[in-house]
């Protein structure tokens, strides 16, 4: 392997590589503290919505460096109006299904005044930023609305005291283990290793050239060793929590549009180039309101998950929801400009800045010099990102 | 012998992987001008970026001897402040401010705190007065065509007391008259002021037409010099300095291509701009294509030659489209683009970098972006065809590339030119409307292009090419229509067709005859 194919290497994978970092500074840092089974099992759950909304903006961003301000109040809303109906004793899975059709008709509309009156997708955000918020006051009556009796709901997406699924334990050593968790956990790998394998076989097969071996054993190695590690912390506190089942849903599912389809496609071509897009057949209004669409969808998923774990409806809910998926693409590598980025990198950037977060908590930093820690991460990242660039040239 | 103004002496340039220069000397006289000519990549920007200090002292081996003095600038300041002024490719000029504002940015009359706009507008009239220019000073950039904005750079770098004056590529995005008025005033400041330039240029009729000396740029070294007073310089003998071997033909024959029936005829086309609907860019224009048939549309820059082509490709461009089309014998109307490329139509932009290829992308997904149908079931794309195919039409053009994943923004622009030809190959149509096919790439490859629309053609597909370069109309098409101010103004076979006919063509229509 060359040298500058290391480099190459190296570059691509500069923020999970930061990530692996910082997790062993604050294990120093924290006494072993950090990588605690129920440290591990609070970061996912906490940071929930973060991954929800960072993979919806990331569509946006995908588009052309557009950012959606209304998440945060999309989200207030959502919650606002699924705990109202909550609280009429509605079966939550209606509620559920009210609350994502909700967002999605928001994202819409949004996506509409963006794609086809062209409204600046800052400005039309914007907008919707305000009018969300108000609303959701008007909704809640600017109270607050508690849901700790909503037992099925709170199960399902995340909140409460036993938001897991339910399991066996056995014993390993002096640690229980939930059985069901671990299985799942193995599954998955198990089905991860034999998509890749049977993916560069039929490759194979049908006589196209595959990618270096070498590259993709390593991978292989490197994402089971991470998702058992994962399942072992998970394990090792009460199992899996409902909430990651809905973020690995939507990462699999949006991982999948974003790669493998024509629509995924559209959004990276629109955003690297708008007019050739336009000229190669992509409509790109179409593109635009997919876009925005799926994030009010996300959105209002995000609303759900952070009810049920808040276990109440409140309208200050989602205050900044916007500026942490934002930060998260940028951090995840994608471009300020559009038509770069990924949805496994931006999950990585949530990540990054949950680890700093929980690990400046447990070391008992003062929450707002944690803010401030937060904005110098987002700047360096993407101070990488140019400088990086600069450099190729 | 007149004074040496400039000596370059083995200036070595390296870049990360590459030697961009290689022990390059370089001399220019007082009071002449002095072409630097050579391929894409040679190296002529490369040096121009050392002289004018863009590439600081130290980071290249060498000495630059100007007026007698050995000059290590740090900065473009450093040199400006002895009198070497570079003009760059691009017009760097803000749309949204004045003449006089861009002529004295960074440069300002007056204190810093306290700009003096009456010195800055007088000045500035001054000098536009100097290159013939009669706009007011205080006219908007924006407002400018852009061969008044090339004036109005020439006239910034006078304001910066230009003694050596570099410019790149200057008539790039300038059309035959304007381009010629730009040369003319180059030739007057030489004569009446003694004023040196080095002029780079692909043009070589227009180095031909105003340079003293040519100095050949090839592979990061300089070749040879060409001295007008001393020998007669023809186009040819500057081609077989660049490329390093005689081109015994610019334009490849083709042959046993039979021209079988028409496949797109268009009557009566009018298009009017789309922020200005009371202007009519193409007006009333009819023609049509047969199969196997390169017809060329040869227009200056301005004439409606891209509006025309683009509003032809569903509807991209203008509004208040009437007119009708046939395809093959049948009526169609094509509502946007993807229409057009159902209808088994291409436009390939004139514009590559702009509206043609997403830079940021490798090559194979630019190579199928426009018939992604054709790599995917159900809008599941199969990455594996995709690489393949992407691998088969670089194989095909011969795209200069280690691999498909390269980003196309790193490329050559005669590589990307390929690129974006082998993504309408892929979408296979049937008429491919070629915009300027060979804008801005060097000699080798721009017969490379030629030799690709031979093949097309001879597949049996038909073939628009607009140009702007009458050799390449004259030596590549079948058949040639003229286009001045949005309308037709002349239609020529290829046996008629001479630069003095189609320029008549024009003259004719200019007059209002």
């Amino acid at each position: 392997m060359t040298k500058t194919n290391i480099s190459a290497i190296l570059k691509k994978y500069a923020m999970a590589i930061v990530l692996v970092l910082v997790i062993i500074l604050f294990y120093i840092l924290t006494n072993k503290a950090i990588l605690l089974p129920q440290n591990v099992n609070n970061l996912l759950s906490q940071n929930a919505y973060v991954f929800v909304l960072a993979t919806g903006m990331l569509l946006c961003i995908l588009t052309g460096g557009n950012i959606d301000l209304a998440v945060g109040s999309v989200v207030c809303f959502v919650g606002a109006v699924g705990g109202v109906v909550l609280d009429k004793d509605i079966n939550f899975i209606v509620a559920f299904l009210l609350m994502m059709v909700i967002g999605l008709a928001i994202g819409m509309w949004q996506g509409f005044w963006i794609a086809f009156v062209n409204v600046p997708p800052f400005i039309a955000t914007l907008a919707g930023m305000y009018a969300f918020r108000g609303l959701s006051n008007v909704v809640l009556g600017g109270q607050a609305l508690n849901l700790s009796k909503m037992d099925g709901f709170l199960k399902t997406f995340g909140g409460g005291a036993d938001c897991y699924i339910p399991g066996s334990t056995i014993s390993f050593g002096d640690t229980e283990l939930n059985v069901v968790c671990l299985l799942a956990g193995i599954a998955g790998i198990v089905i991860y290793l034999f998509m890749t394998i049977s993916g560069r076989i039929n490759t194979k097969k049908r006589g196209y050239e595959t990618p270096p071996l070498v590259g993709d054993v390593v991978k292989m190695v490197i994402i089971s060793a991470v998702v058992f590690y994962l399942t072992y912390k998970l394990a090792a506190y009460q199992g899996i929590p409902t909430s990651l089942i809905w973020v690995l849903l939507v990462v699999i599912a949006f991982g999948y549009v974003t790669q493998k389809t024509t629509i995924g496609r559209d959004l990276y071509a629109v955003g690297g180039n708008k007019k050739a897009a336009q000229l190669s057949g992509v409509n790109v209004k179409k593109v635009y309101f997919f876009a925005y669409s799926f994030m009010g969808l996300l959105s209002g998923l995000a609303g759900t998950l952070t009810i049920a774990r808040a276990a109440s409806a409140q309208p200050t809910y989602g205050q900044g929801y916007e500026m942490d998926a934002i930060g998260a693409c940028f951090i995840g590598g994608a471009s300020a400009y559009g038509g770069i980025g990924t949805v496994p990198g931006v999950i990585i950037g949530a990540l990054l800045m949950g680890v700093i977060n929980q690990g400046m908590s447990i070391c008992g930093v003062d929450a707002n010099l944690q803010k401030a820690v937060k904005g110098l991460v987002l700047l360096g990242a993407v101070i990488f990102d140019v400088v990086s660039k600069k450099e190729k040239k | 012998m007149a004074k040496v103004i400039l000596e370059m002496r083995n200036i070595t340039k390296t870049f990360p992987g590459v030697k961009a220069l290689d022990n390059v000397n370089f001399q220019v006289e007082e009071g002449e001008i002095h072409a630097l000519v050579g391929e894409n990549g040679a190296g002529k920007s490369t040096l121009m970026n050392v002289l004018s200090g863009i590439y600081p002292y130290g980071t290249y081996e060498g000495d630059i001897i100007y007026n007698g003095e050995v000059c290590k600038f740090n900065k473009i300041k450093d040199s400006e402040e002895k009198g070497i002024v570079i003009i760059h490719q691009e017009l760097a000029l803000i749309p949204y401010m004045s003449i006089g504002e861009n002529m004295f940015l960074g440069n300002e009359r007056g204190k810093a705190a306290a700009i003096d706009w009456n010195e800055t507008y007088g000045e500035a009239d001054k000098f536009l007065k100097m290159v013939g220019l009669s706009d007011s000073s205080r006219t908007l950039v924006k407002e400018l065509g852009t061969g008044k904005q090339q004036l109005v750079e020439i006239a910034k770098a006078l304001a910066k007391h230009a003694k050596l004056l570099i410019l790149d590529e200057p008539t790039s995005s300038l059309n035959e008259k304007d381009s010629r008025a730009l040369l003319d005033l180059l030739l007057r400041f030489k004569k009446e002021n003694g004023l040196t330039s080095i002029i780079i240029s692909h043009k070589l009729n227009e180095v031909s037409y105003v340079a003293d000396k040519i100095t050949v740029v090839r592979d990061g070294a300089t070749i040879e010099t060409l001295d007008k007073a001393t020998e007669e310089i023809s186009e040819d003998r500057i081609i077989k300095g660049m490329v390093g071997r005689e081109i015994t033909d610019r334009f490849p024959k083709r042959h046993d291509v039979e021209i079988g029936d028409t496949m797109l005829e268009v009557k009566n086309w009018s298009v009017y701009h789309p922020l200005y609907p009371e202007k009519k860019v193409v007006d009333n224009v009819s023609f049509n294509v047969r199969k196997g048939e390169v017809v060329g549309i040869y227009g200056l820059m301005g004439a409606g030659r891209t509006e025309l082509a683009m509003s032809i490709f569903g509807k991209s461009y203008g509004t208040g489209i009437t007119g009708t089309m046939m395809l093959n014998g049948r009526e169609v109307s094509l509502k946007n683009a993807k229409e057009a490329i159902k209808n088994k139509i291409a436009y390939v932009t004139e514009d590559r970098k702009g509206n043609g290829l997403v830079l940021n992308n490798p090559i194979k997904i630019n190579t199928t972006l426009a018939n992604l149908d054709a790599v995917s079931a159900n809008s599941i794309i199969d990455k594996d065809k995709e690489y393949q195919v992407a691998v088969e039409y670089k194989d095909k053009l011969r795209t200069k590339t280690p691999t498909v994943e390269q980003n196309v923004g790193n490329l050559s622009g005669g590589n990307q030119q390929k690129v974006l030809l082998a993504k309408w190959m892929f979408a296979e149509p049937d008429v491919l409307l070629l915009d300027e096919p060979t804008r801005g790439i060097d000699v080798g490859a721009k017969y490379e292009i030629y030799c690709i629309i031979n093949d097309l053609v001879k597949a049996g597909k038909s073939v628009v090419m607009i140009s702007s370069e009458l050799p390449e109309t004259i030596g590549m098409s079948d058949r040639i229509y003229v286009m001045n101010e949005g309308k037709f103004v002349g239609e020529l076979k290829q046996d008629e067709a001479s630069q003095e006919s189609i320029m008549a063509c024009i003259m004719r229509s200019g007059r209002g005859e």
